[in-house]
């Protein structure tokens, strides 16, 4: 051994209540190196205590984020970094991400918005079936898997960046937008496999791909102008969001996936 | 799920242990207690030559049947309990040792082996006939500190921030098919590699079957056992360049390989038919520690989370973004390795124990398999 100071154990996250500061209806929360249980349940006491905007600061890996709840006008703020599953099941509220994102962000989410002013990781948006979630860098792999829509529930995601393999896998539903603005990934727009068994919804993707990265199971379009018309109010509000210009996203044209069947292995593990 | 880290410092700078535990406290909810653990390496200066092992045993007479072992067919310099401290949440840990140790000469000789292999049979043989000895690790100026419990409470039962060391890396466990004990945590090593994994090795009954016939018995009870195995293998036995290692344990899908360049295609072709049986199948992040650098690499098609970051010379990576920013204070860049693509940090100066780099035919691949000297033909660069 080169040393022998001996310190004091070093702490893992504290299993305490994080320090809560009110002001009007807005309170700020401080997380650093709290445990995400606490986190969460300061965030709920704030909420039910009538406060409509909760500023989490020093997060750090904290999970489970504005998971679960419920209410149109309430809005979380995040400074750091939060963990896994972000928003998940959430339903109503606006989560605002000053940082970067991890993996699972909107989880089967069902309404709220979901604003990342950095990049996330991979699943994101697994099984939603409501909401926004607008990412403004580069995202990972199977981002959007199994997206679902439910009557007038519409899940929409758009990722500013690029992307890995697997967007939209098994997509039911919902609309899937990536935009290659700002990347620090080398390589193509997306990866392979995009889209592989969708049976529903449509992925959008600024420029072009190759047949190779797109599954069987989807048709390769390119948007026409009243497609993109009927885009550019979705655009717009994500642009003012993230800070692009939306007259250089619409600059170049963009392409559309949808499925060509809504039960591709409907003839896979049955008898005819 | 587990939790990963691995941190390097390329200036061959040392850092205290601590930063592993830090690293691996924020990712506490990736495991579930039954497993935590830590490599560090340049940890031992005042022993840099000698073989350090890190010793398991379930009771005195395993202790000193080993012991037995050891004093036949090594040199033993030092010999000593493990320090610990008594940490809450740490319980049933079995008979702790190190030995400083080197080969006998004379049985190194009559064994007519290197002393690197005649350490691995030494292993294979504690791990296999003793009963209740298990080897933690092997190697030089490197140990590995492993047990069941919280990593946090790991480190500090260890008081692994007592430690410095230029290359460290960490593991939270969540045992699903193997059972969770001390000797099947992670990091799993061998001389001075160390393996923690993220993830499930589908492969390992024919993985295990492969490494059998080099020598190498599968004792621990837990798959990752055999990455460090086959890194040991293709690396040092077969002097495979790192990134064709890295190749044929995450093979590219056949459907990628038809659509590299041609002598790209040859030589991916050769790896898969020679190295098929080590090929790692199912999900995995792992990161491989050793005397030199650090190594991350993910499965595929990215079945497991992995991401990196840089800080100066200091290279991080870790199963989330938050575990390295626990440690590194501003980061020059963060990002998501590409699946099937390493993540390498090299410390400059310091001999890097791999062979060459990547510039290898598909008949100098077989040639380094086969041994043959004679490979006359183009080099390709494989990105």
């Amino acid at each position: 051994m080169t040393t022998m100071t001996i310190k004091g154990p070093i702490e893992g996250y504290l299993q305490m209540e994080p320090s809560v500061s009110v002001e009007g209806d807005v309170a700020t929360i401080d997380c650093q190196s709290i445990y995400y249980k606490y986190v969460n349940e300061a965030v709920r006491r704030c909420f039910a205590d009538g406060v409509k905007t909760v500023k989490l600061i020093n997060v750090n890996g904290q999970r489970y984020i504005g998971t679960g709840i419920k209410g149109k006008d309430l809005r979380i703020e995040v400074h750091g970094t939060p963990g896994q599953d972000m928003a998940m099941l959430m339903d109503g509220p606006t989560v605002e991400v000053y940082g970067n994102a991890q993996d699972g962000v909107g989880n089967t989410m069902n309404a709220g918005t979901v604003i990342v002013h950095g990049s996330a990781g991979d699943v994101l948006g697994y099984g939603m079936r409501g909401g926004r979630v607008f990412i403004k860098g580069d995202v990972g792999y199977r981002v959007g898997i199994h997206m679902k829509a439910y009557e007038d529930l519409r899940p929409i995601m758009v990722c500013g960046g690029k992307a890995r393999d697997f967007f939209g896998e098994y997509m039911a539903g919902g609309l899937l937008v990536l935009l290659g603005m700002e990347s620090r990934l080398e390589g193509p727009l997306v990866g392979g496999y995009v889209g592989t068994g969708m049976h529903g919804g449509e992925i959008v993707l600024r420029g072009e791909v190759e047949p190779w990265q797109v599954g069987k199971e989807c048709g390769i379009f390119t948007a026409t102008e009243e497609e993109m018309a009927a885009l550019r109010p979705l655009l717009d509000e994500y642009c003012s969001a993230v800070g692009f210009d939306v007259d250089e996203v619409m600059s170049v044209p963009f392409t559309r996936l949808v499925p060509i069947s809504h039960r591709p292995y409907g003839k896979l593990y049955t008898y005819l | 799920m587990c939790g990963l880290m691995g941190i390097c410092d390329q200036s061959g700078a040392l850092m205290s242990g601590e930063n592993a535990i830090k690293a691996m406290a924020v990712q506490r909810d990736r495991g579930n207690g039954l497993g935590g653990g830590y490599a560090g390496y340049g940890i031992y200066p005042e022993f840099p030559d000698h073989f350090c092992f890190h010793m398991m045993y379930h009771d005195v007479k395993a202790k000193e049947e080993a012991e037995a072992v050891f004093d036949r067919y090594f040199t033993v310099d030092l010999a000593e309990p493990m320090p610990t401290r008594a940490v809450k949440g740490i319980t049933d840990a079995p008979l702790l040792w190190r030995y400083f140790l080197q080969p006998d000469p004379h049985k190194l000789a009559d064994s007519e082996m290197t002393a690197e292999d005649f350490v691995v049979h030494m292993v294979m043989l504690v791990n296999s006939s003793i009963d209740g000895a298990f080897v933690a690790s092997s190697g030089k100026n490197m140990g590995a500190f492993k047990g069941v419990g919280f990593p946090e409470e790991i480190g500090h039962y260890y008081l692994l921030e007592e430690y410095e060391g230029h290359t460290w890396v960490g593991h939270n466990r969540f045992p699903t098919n193997t059972p969770g004990w001390w000797g099947g945590a992670h990091p799993f090593t061998l001389l001075d590699w160390s393996i923690v994994h993220n993830g499930e090795i589908s492969s390992y009954g024919i993985n295990s079957r492969y490494l059998e016939q080099f020598g190498y018995k599968c004792t621990l009870g837990t798959d990752t056992e055999v990455a460090a195995y086959l890194f040991d293998l293709m690396l040092r036995r077969h002097k495979l360049p790192l990134e064709l290692a890295c190749k044929a344990l995450a093979s590219p899908l056949w459907s990628e390989i038809d659509r590299m360049p041609e002598a790209e295609q040859a030589v991916m072709r050769s790896l898969r038919a020679v190295y098929g049986p080590g090929m790692l199948n199912g999900p995995f992040a792992i990161v491989l520690g050793f005397n030199g650098g650090m190594v991350a690499l993910n499965d595929r098609i990215k079945l497991r989370p992995l991401v990196a970051a840089r800080q100066g010379s200091i290279m991080m990576v870790a199963s989330e973004e938050s575990a390295m920013r626990e440690v590194l204070t501003a980061p020059d860049e963060v990002w998501a390795p590409k699946a099937g693509e390493p993540v390498i940090a090299r410390i400059e100066g310091m001999d890097w124990p791999i062979h060459g780099d990547l510039h290898l035919s598909a008949s100098e691949v077989s040639c380094a398999v086969t041994g043959v000297d004679a490979c006359d033909v183009e080099t390709v660069e494989v990105s």
